[in-house]
């Protein structure tokens, strides 16, 4: 089923990809909660460079005080493991691997 | 003129509302999710920073008025932004232009409010400095991305600072207000903030391949509560439930 939508005068087409942001690259954003911790992925956005990725991403992901630093990188620089590799890659059971038969001084902190 | 401090408490304080809802008119609808929360976080600040500086006029002013009376119960004539915030969005060329324009007043005159001899002016300047200078970076990136971009953005971009710049002049005229907070170390002189914005201007101007816009049709009068037509339709809506349904909160 098909509707007529009435015409304005004034109506124009919306460009969904440019208004959407879908015309500028995708960027991976990482924020490192506080001093000591690793950059963490959160998401990813929608950027003209890195600049504005980086402001975006301050103000999307850093809004409720998340973090002290970010990384973006370009999406199209991630280099990812094949899922298909799964089982080889990861699925291999080798429990004396886990240095699970020490006791870690609470001193130490994150590890 | 009534209480010096009064009045410069409503100058600064209006700048943040009017510009505040001028930037809110955009949630929703800006070219992209990331601009429009990053929009309505410049707004946000900008409201929190008026909050904090009308809970103080009504304070200084003493006749029990709160911070929601100060922004829902006074008329055009009785607000006194620079009539540069007023201005509308136009396109996000125009938008940012206006932005630029005033994050590059606003930022020196925060950062030496914070030496101000009134403490609670410089606590707000305190915590306001660093959203000012975020709101600086954000239109400077803008500003140079759409300067130095296509044929196109580097039209509007330097149409949308045309159409901004006769608003300039007034952000730097003080009149006997300043003046007198000025000599006993509360204000800051707005003739004293002109060399650091002409240095930010002209710094960002270059890097945008833009030209700086000569303007002499300056036009001012918002500090005196003379506003341009553009205020007249702002407040109606923002204060609209007040004027509906005087007294109403929920």
């Amino acid at each position: 089923m098909s509707y007529d939508v009435p015409r304005m005068a004034g109506d124009h087409e919306v460009d969904v990809a440019a208004s959407t942001g879908a015309g500028h690259p995708l960027w991976e954003i990482f924020v490192r909660a506080s001093r000591g911790l690793n950059h963490v992925h959160v998401g990813s956005l929608h950027a003209p460079d890195a600049e504005t990725a980086t402001q975006h991403a301050r103000d999307v992901y850093t809004r409720r005080q998340e973090g002290v630093s970010i990384w973006v990188v370009k999406s199209t620089e991630i280099h990812a493991s094949d899922p298909h590799d799964e089982d080889a890659w990861f699925d291999s059971e080798k429990p004396y691997r886990h240095p699970t038969f020490y006791e870690i001084p609470d001193e130490v902190g994150h590890m | 003129m009534s209480d010096p401090l009064l009045t410069y408490l409503l100058r600064l304080g209006d700048d943040s509302l009017i510009l505040a809802q001028r930037l809110g008119e955009l949630v929703s609808h800006q070219p992209d999710l990331e601009e429009d929360i990053a929009v309505a976080n410049l707004a946000l600040d900008l409201i929190g920073q008026a909050r904090a500086l009308y809970a103080y006029a009504g304070e200084v002013e003493g006749r029990g008025r709160t911070e929601d009376d100060l922004a829902f119960l006074r008329d055009e004539r009785e607000f006194f932004n620079a009539v540069l915030c007023e201005q509308p969005n136009g396109d996000f060329g125009q938008t940012m232009a206006r932005q630029l324009l005033f994050d590059a007043y606003r930022l020196p005159l925060m950062d030496a409010l914070t030496a101000s001899a009134d403490e609670t002016i410089s606590g707000v300047a305190g915590k306001a400095v660093k959203e000012c200078r975020y709101h600086l970076q954000h239109s400077i990136t803008w500003v140079v991305r759409l300067g130095d971009g296509t044929e196109e953005s580097h039209r509007r971009m330097q149409a949308g600072l045309d159409a901004m710049w006769r608003f300039t002049d007034e952000l730097f005229t003080g009149d006997e207000v300043e003046a007198t907070l000025a000599a006993s170390g509360i204000a800051v002189d707005p003739s004293s903030l002109r060399d650091p914005w002409e240095a930010t201007i002209k710094e960002v101007l270059a890097r945008a391949t833009l030209e700086r816009p000569v303007d002499p049709r300056q036009r001012g009068g918002g500090r005196q509560g003379m506003h341009s037509e553009h205020l007249g339709h702002i407040l109606p809506e923002m204060q609209f439930l007040q004027r509906a349904y005087p007294g109403q909160s929920w």
